[in-house]
This record gives structure tokens, sequence and C-alpha cells, in this order.
């Protein structure tokens, strides 16, 4: 499928965020088109996370333009809501609501944000539960449930909203290594699915499988685009090469 | 359970290790005795009555006010804050005096003794219950409020949906503090009038002359209620948190 000539969903041009003197994003010039898949890496500190979370408007910059679906991110209230309808996200840290089970967490946006009924809501939310596989588990607790499963509720819960994009930051840092695998498969099956997907991550194995383009940021910046074949063999910023010498070589 | 070991202290205090014990004014099998006893016994429903009100509205009104005070607007900040401030500084019982014969003149209402001490008790906790939510909101991570925005969730559900429900598990024990002060301070409303249980022991008093039996029904009437009190909110705690844990 030829998607070059299709409008970006999400741009960004000339982005700074600041905190107080501290530029944490430095005129940054970006876009992604619908159905991609792009992974970001870099050094800690450099505005990974600064960068994606911008997309849904969990921060807010302080020049430049996003536009997220059509629509421009900062203008008011409703149109960041409408944009996070969007756009899903999954944190490091899972982010699940402890004191609701595992299907109320899924419930919960489509009903309270898309208007939707108990019953459908309730359908969506076990179709999404199959799909990461753990439909056994709708009535537990969060905290009853391991690493690796609560992960996936995540990324289900985001699913719920049937987003056109889908936000990760570091969604398997926080993890016990032999539940690694079972949140990357389900994300590697989303990927096939056309999702828009946004992945910040230092999974080297998953980035070379998935991703259409790779980003290299450090400092604020993004240093190198590339296609994962030429970014993985022929880095072209001496920066980018030693980050690559040190994470594939740990 | 601790609190038995108070059973046998009451007894010893109780079993006329005095002669100056004079039970038959609240002797409930002589007609005057019963007559008294249940005279006292009135006013509960008063104090509960007055209570219960006013920590409803305390709650509500201490939520109303926690909110601006995280908002990250310096002036609704600095309006909470002040709320806080002036309300926390006024004493409970000078609160009262205030409400009932100091309000009516400012706003040409006159108050019954009830829903003045309503007001003046509901006002007073108010600044509390603030401090109580604000603590217990500032608890929760901000990766929940992260969260349910993601999942568009704007600001009203968010905290109605997520951040709340788990701030008030977080401070039902403050909560529960707060009702037994209520129920103890309620017996200032006694000096405007109020019937409640305080009052009608001073009454009593006045026409027995016997304020040592009198005084310790109404010590025992207090204990009854905030035991009572503090056993709900221990079932309540414990069935919250079952919830989440199992
Ligand atoms: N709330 C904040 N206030 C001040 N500085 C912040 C804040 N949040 C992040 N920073 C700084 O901004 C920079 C970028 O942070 P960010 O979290 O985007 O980095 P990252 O690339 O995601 O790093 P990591 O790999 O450690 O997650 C860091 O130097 C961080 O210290
Ligand atoms: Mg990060």
């Amino acid at each position: 499928m030829d998607t070059a000539h299709e409008a970006p969903i999400i741009t960004f041009s000339g982005v700074s965020k600041f905190y107080g003197d501290f530029q944490v994003l430095k005129n940054i010039d970006f876009s992604a088109r619908a159905g991609e898949r792009i992974v970001i890496c870099g050094p800690s500190g450099s505005g990974k996370s600064t960068l994606i979370r911008c997309i849904n408007g969990l921060e807010a910059h302080q020049s430049g333009t996003i536009t997220v679906d059509g629509i421009r991110l900062g203008a008011d209230a409703a149109s960041t809501r409408k944009v996070r309808s969007e756009v899903g996200m999954v944190f490091q840290q899972f982010n699940l609501f402890p004191h609701l089970t595992v299907i109320e967490n899924l419930m919960l946006g489509p009903v309270r944000a898309r208007g939707m009924s108990r019953p459908a809501a309730r359908d969506l939310a076990m179709r999404y539960l199959n799909r990461v596989r753990i439909p056994e588990q709708a009535e537990k607790y969060p905290r009853q449930l391991s690493g690796g499963q609560q992960q996936r509720v995540a990324i289900a819960r985001s699913l719920c909203m049937e987003p056109r994009i889908m936000l990760f930051d570091e969604p398997t840092s926080a993890l016990d290594p032999e539940m690694i695998n079972e949140v990357l498969d389900v994300m590697v099956e989303l990927a096939g699915t056309g999702m828009t997907m946004i992945v910040v991550t230092h999974e080297m194995g998953f980035a070379r499988k998935v991703a259409d383009r790779m980003v290299f940021m450090d400092h604020g910046e993004i240093v190198e685009v590339a296609p994962p074949a030429e970014f993985f063999t022929a880095p072209k910023s001496r920066r980018c090469q030693d980050f690559l010498q040190k994470i594939l070589n740990h | 359970m601790k609190r038995f070991f108070l059973v046998p202290v009451l007894a010893l205090l109780l079993s006329g290790c005095s002669s100056n014990w004079g039970w038959y004014v609240v002797n409930p099998s002589t007609k005057a005795g019963w007559t008294n006893l249940s005279f006292l016994l009135s006013g509960l429903k008063y104090t509960v009555a007055l209570s219960l009100t006013a920590i409803v509205i305390s709650v509500t009104l201490g939520l109303l006010v926690a909110l601006p005070g995280l908002s990250s607007n310096r002036w609704l900040r600095g309006a909470s804050r002040g709320y806080v401030e002036l309300v926390r500084a006024v004493p409970i019982l000078v609160m009262i005096l205030w409400v009932y014969y100091g309000l009516p003149q400012l706003t040409g209402l006159t108050i019954g003794v009830f829903w003045a001490g309503v007001i003046a008790l509901a006002l007073s906790d108010s600044a509390f219950e603030a401090e109580i939510f604000r603590a217990g909101i500032q608890s929760i991570a901000k990766g929940q409020y992260e969260a349910a925005y993601s999942v568009s969730l704007g600001y009203g559900d968010t905290m109605r949906y997520v951040i709340l429900p788990q701030a008030i598990r977080r401070i039902l024990p403050a909560l529960g503090n707060q009702l037994v002060y209520m129920l103890k301070m309620s017996s200032l409303v006694s000096v405007i009038g109020m019937q409640e249980l305080t009052r009608k022991a001073n009454e009593l008093v006045v026409t027995e002359y016997r304020p040592l039996e009198i005084y310790t029904i109404l010590v025992l009437e207090y204990l009854a209620l905030i035991l009572v009190v503090s056993a709900g909110v221990r079932w309540l705690e414990r069935r919250m948190q079952t919830d989440e844990r199992a």
C-alpha cells in the first residue's frame, strides 16, 4: 500500500517544551502517517516520554504546533479530549485503577467518555480481553494479576476506546524478563492490524520486527530517523552509533 | 478486644465504693427513676440527628473547599486556603453563638436551634474535612489521573470514578474520627437550648440535684454512641479493603 501521499495523522512542527529554564524538547519536527509503526529510542532523559506525552496532551508544549488526526492540540479542553478519544496510551507502570475489577477498568472509558451502555461496553471489553488472551481474569482486581497480565489489561483498556493511534511508553521496562514476551506478542499482533503505533522501547528485537521507522532522540532533539534495516546497520550520527553500541552489546 | 477492660473499671467505679452514689434517681424500676432515665435518653435522637446532618454537610463542604485548593490556579488555591485558615480559627462554641445570635441579624432570617447547631458544627468541621480530603487526594499517584485522562475522561469523571473512590478509602479512618469528634462537639449546642443529651442532663441536674449519677449516665451515653460509630467505621473500612485486596 502506498501511504506516502496520505496526510500525516500526527504532525509536530517546531515544537519546543520547557521545564522552567530547562528545554526538554528542542524545535521538534516530526510526522507519522496512519498505520505507521514508529519506535523511539535514546538515552535516559533525552525527552522520549515527554515527546509521546505531548501527542495526547498529557504534557503541554510552549511553542510550535502539534496536530493529531486533524485536531490541533492545546487550543481548548474539548479538542484535547477529542484527541484523547482517538489516542490510547500504555504506561511503564500500567496505571490500572486498583479499586476497579479488570472488566470495570476496561468499561470505564467506553461508558463515561463514549456514552456506551453498560452491556455494550461489557461485550466490547470481553472482546478485547480475549484479544490480549486473559478473558478469565475479568472479575479480578489488578493486584491479583502478574505484571505481564496487568500490562495486557492496560493495553486492552486503551483498545476499548477504539483509538486510531496507540502510544506505548516503555511498556515492558517494569516487567520481569519472563513476562516481557507475552506483552510484546500482543503488541506485534496489534501492529498486524494496521494500528498507528508510537512505541518508546529499548526492545530492539521488537523494533526490528515491527518498526517502519526508528527515531533516535538525544538531549531533546530528534537526531536520526531511519528504517530499521538502515538504522541498525548504518547509523549516521556519532551519538546514535554510541547509543546502539551500548544497548546492543550489554 | 482492648476496650473490654473498661467494663470492670466502670463496674468498680459504679459499685458503691463510695456512699455518695444515689442511683435511685435513674433507677428504672421506680416510676420517678424511669421517667428521669427516659428523659435523659430522649436527647439521643437529637444528638444523633444533629451530628449526622452536620457531618453530611461538612463532608460535602469540605470536598468543595478541597478541590479548588488542589487547582493550578493560585486564586482558587488562595480562596480555599483562606477559608480553611479563617474557619479553623473560630472556636466551635463561638461559632455556635455567632450563627445563632449573629447570623439572623446579618441575614434577617431567624434560624431554629437545630439548624443553627447544624450550620455551626458543619462550618467548623468543614475546614478539617477539607484538609483531610486534600491530603487524601494528594496521596493518589499522578499515573491514575494520566490513565483516566488517556481514556478521555474529563476532570469531573476522573475525580468521581477514579480519584475520589481511592482517596476516600484512604481517609476513611480520619473521616471516622471527625464523626466521633462531631458527636462530642454537638454537646456544645446545648448552650443555645438544643434539647440534646447534654442539655437534658443539665436540666435534670437542676431539678434532681444528683450531678454525679446524671453526668455519669451522660458519659455512658456518649461512650455507647461512639463505640457504635467506631465499630461501624471499622466495618466499613474492612469491607472497602477486601474489595481491593481480596
Ligand atoms: N516535571 C518535570 N520537571 C522538570 N524536569 C522534568 C520533568 N519531567 C521530566 N523532566 C526532565 O526532562 C527530561 C526529559 O524527560 P523524559 O522523561 O521525557 O525523558 P526520557 O527520554 O523518557 O527518559 P527515560 O528513558 O529515563 O524515561 C529529563 O531530563 C527530565 O529530568
Ligand atoms: Mg521515559
